[in-house]
């Protein structure tokens, strides 16, 4: 195998590919990126039985073949080559890398050890790249960061028609998304999957290249779940998680006592300072009164911060409180000049959705639910 | 106190005075909680099992354990204690610290006042409770209680400032605070056995073979320096509740439920302290005695059953729990004075509230019958509708004995009922009477 290709688009790729690798791998091939040449084409793939990448670029084919190297060694090397054309080539069980006068050898791994790559599942639909990504971003915050309950570290993914709805949870916020997006295949006019957020996050940020990103689903026929992602060429799929995912519909609240509408920048400001003296996420405290909104945190006999700023109210006054950083996520992740907040009472979920001035209506494309502390005493 | 327990039910029951007494659980299952110093002869301690120590000492007294009787008897001396200092902490309910310097009689005392002031006191414990004590005075916490257990049982010792080094340097290790079997072990194989050893050694080498903080909190120890303050109100770090088993559990669902239980009982205790914890622990005791905790962490403290239920249930899971386990416990810590309320917690079903009502009562039925059986524990109180107020000193194969006897009292005499006599029925602790309240 010999093939030549610019040392920005090579490290790009396998940068990308190699994202995915495990790093203590199963078995000691999966820690390799497989190199393939063929047709004028240079395709770059990872597997570690749960996530695959695969990504394809235009390189100068000398001579055909597929090689299996470390991928990790390969990511470092590209990114720290010289701006010149690289040149890689076989020669016995090596593969040799020279760019410039820089020149390295590394050992190859056994390719025909290496597992198949999954198929891409059948296509179901596509989306823009960038509101794609958003939405993830936006949902996948909300999701669970520990294995204890699994099911809580994915982003539910439901599709219903021409409609998607991403829905996270850490049993403390849960954060819920939605958008429309083009369905290709009949008969995929609903389904749904949890998919780990961890890896859908990445995916999605590594995908806006593109115009739009295709999503494929395996049925429930085809055995094992999977979801798989493609766009700008480059493809990856990612094993389901099992379990059920709660029910999470019912515990956004029917009706609203107080709905208070607040600038997000000098309330996001408002946060981070008076948080300050909030150690080990000790709670936030919030009182809405009729144009204002007091802030406070600390107690006692340790530090205490206070501040107030302007809000809009309609409804009962209220105090409730919030960990300060479940708080600062969900008015970020709102993406919107405004937050709108809803409460019930004070010990019950308030939701917060985003509009783009004062004076709009709130959509509930986006809508994060935050469950609040309750202070003793 | 010395031997507190067992010196209790020896003045409540006048006819074991000077009689080996061992208080503890008196099941197969039980372990001596305190044994007098008659029984202590035989070779008779605390943490022994009941089986062990009825093998050593086959005539002691062997009785169940009466707190309310402790409790009461011990408000009584910490009240004793509070008159010489506000600055009183109790470390368990026999044992307290005084800070002297806090009290009415300030910080000029000298050697002399202290000891007159430590006469009088275990002069007053005796004449409210007819209890001795130990009582050991000095400049910090540690000699205060090395001193006290200098001269055990009824015993005084003031150590005057300037002979800490003398008191401490003979001492064996294990005498300091934080030096268990473990830590004593590293020492012994280092060469060093007294805390004159230990003190002569730099504290680097402390360091090298215990640790950063375990090192250098033993090195300051060895020097006689503590600068612990007495501390009235300790905060609670944890809140826990545990139950050992008379048979082992094999069941898992068993588990389960008793686990449930527990939780519940520990969220009260949680919630009446108006407290809240981030960790939960799950202890468990297999039947051989090795002993394992889990932990974990949330995000947020929570005081909600079904948060607590759901970790401690998910922990319990990770368990291998083949061949039985004797004990069971559920603790919180990392606590706080706030809650984060849980998404699913809060649906799930209220505090005391059975989750499966109905497999509960099912299953059940014979552990709560057990109770409504007829059943006297040795030590316990009970009144005769004849003879009025005494104790159990027995009970099998349908009869119960009982000695009809009163605190300050002479020894009485001994009556065998059946355990089913209408005419007898528990009865409440009587005071320990004061030889001298005035």
């Amino acid at each position: 195998m010999k093939f030549r290709v610019e040392r920005d688009v090579l490290a790009d790729a396998v940068a990308w590919t190699a994202r995915s690798l495990p790093a203590r791998p199963a078995v000691p091939v999966l820690a390799g990126l497989l190199l393939e040449a063929a047709d004028q084409r240079l395709t770059l793939s990872s597997f570690d039985y749960e996530v695959s990448a695969r990504g394809g670029v235009e390189a100068e084919i000398d001579e055909p073949g597929r090689v299996l190297v470390s991928g990790r060694l390969l990511a470092d090397i590209s990114k720290s080559l010289p701006n010149r054309p690289v040149e890689v080539s076989t020669d016995g069980a090596k593969v040799t890398v020279v760019c410039g006068s820089a020149r390295f050898t590394l050992p190859t791994l056994p390719v025909e050890d290496y597992p198949a790559l999954p198929d891409m599942p059948t296509a179901a639909g596509s989306v823009e790249g960038d509101v794609f990504a958003a939405a993830v971003a936006q949902v996948a915050i909300a999701a669970g960061r520990d294995d204890t309950l699994p099911m809580l570290t994915g982003v539910r993914v439901e599709i219903e028609g021409d409609m998607v709805t991403l829905a996270a949870t850490d049993r403390y916020r849960l954060a819920v998304r939605q958008f429309h997006w083009k369905p290709e295949a009949d008969g995929l006019s609903s389904a749904v999957a949890l998919v780990p957020a961890k890896t859908l996050n990445d995916t999605a940020k590594s995908l806006t290249q593109g115009d739009s990103v295709q999503i494929a689903l395996s049925g429930d026929k085809i055995g094992e779940g999977m979801i798989g992602f493609e766009g700008a060429g480059r493809r990856t799929t990612t094993r389901l998680l099992e379990g059920e995912f709660p029910k999470y519909r019912a515990l956004f609240p029917e009706q609203s006592e107080t709905v208070a509408t607040v600038e997000t920048a000098p309330f996001v400001d408002a946060v981070k300072r008076v948080s300050l003296v909030a150690e080990r996420n000790t709670p936030v405290r919030l009182s809405f009164s009729d144009g204002r909104l007091v802030l406070e945190a600390g107690s006692g006999d340790e530090a205490q911060a206070s501040e107030a700023i302007d809000a809009t109210l309609e409804g009962e006054e209220i105090s409730i409180a919030f960990n300060p950083t479940f708080l600062l996520e969900g008015l970020s992740a709102i993406g919107s000049p405004v937050a709108q907040i809803s409460f019930t009472t004070s010990t019950k979920p308030a939701v917060m959705t985003g509009k783009p001035d004062v004076e709009a209506e709130a959509t509930d494309e986006y809508r994060y639910l935050i469950m609040p502390v309750r202070l003793s005493g | 106190m010395d031997a507190f327990y067992a010196s209790v039910e020896q003045v409540a029951k006048p006819s074991l005075a000077g009689k080996a007494v061992i208080v503890g659980g008196i099941g197969a299952r039980g372990v001596v909680a305190t044994a007098s110093y008659e029984a202590r002869v035989f070779g008779v301690r605390s943490a022994m099992s009941i089986g062990e120590a009825r093998r050593r000492c086959p005539n002691a007294a062997f009785l169940s354990p009466r707190f309310a009787l402790y409790r009461q008897v011990s408000d009584t001396v910490m009240e004793l204690l509070h008159r010489l200092s506000p600055l009183v902490e109790p470390l368990s309910l026999d044992e307290a610290f005084v800070d002297l310097e806090a009290g009415p009689h300030g910080g000029a005392l000298d050697t002399d006042q202290v000891t007159g002031i430590a006469v009088r006191l275990r002069a007053d414990i005796h004449a409210a409770t007819g209890l001795t004590c130990s009582v050991g005075a000095a400049t910090s916490k540690l000699l205060a209680k090395i001193a006290s257990e200098a001269d055990k049982p009824d015993g005084l010792c003031v150590v005057a400032p300037g002979a800490e080094r003398a008191m401490l340097d003979p001492l064996p290790v294990r005498a300091l605070p934080g030096v268990g079997p473990a830590t004593g072990d590293v020492l012994r194989r280092a060469g060093l056995d007294t805390v004159a050893d230990l003190a002569a050694v730099d504290e680097s080498e402390l360091v090298r073979l215990l640790g950063q903080a375990h090192g250098h909190g033993l090195h300051v120890l060895a020097a006689g320096l503590d600068a612990r303050p007495v501390v009235a109100d300790r905060d609670a770090k944890s809140v826990s509740v545990e139950d050992t088993f008379a048979t082992d559990l094999v069941d898992r669902e068993r588990i389960a439920r008793e686990l449930d239980r527990l939780t519940i009982r520990c969220v009260e205790r949680l919630r009446a302290a108006g407290r809240s914890g981030r960790t939960i622990v799950l202890k468990l005791r297999r039947y051989d005695f090795s002993t394992l905790t889990r932990s974990e962490t949330l995000r947020g403290p929570t005081d909600d059953p079904g948060v607590v239920r759901e970790t401690i249930r998910r922990l319990a899971a990770q368990v291998d729990v083949t061949g039985g386990v004797r004990l069971l416990g559920v603790g919180v810590s990392g606590l706080a004075d706030f809650a984060q309320q849980d998404l699913f917690g809060a649906a799930a079903p209220e505090l005391g509230e059975p989750v499966e009502a109905e497999e509960d009562t099912g299953a059940e039925t014979p552990a709560e019958a057990a109770p409504e059986r007829l059943s006297w524990s040795p030590g316990q109180d009970v009144v005769h509708e004849e003879f009025g107020p005494g104790w159990v000193q027995g009970s099998g194969v349908g009869r119960v004995t009982v000695r009809f006897e009163v605190p300050g009292g002479r020894p009485g005499r001994v009556r065998t009922f059946a355990i089913t006599d209408p005419a007898l029925r528990p009865g409440e602790p009587i005071p320990l009477p004061a030889l001298d309240r005035g």
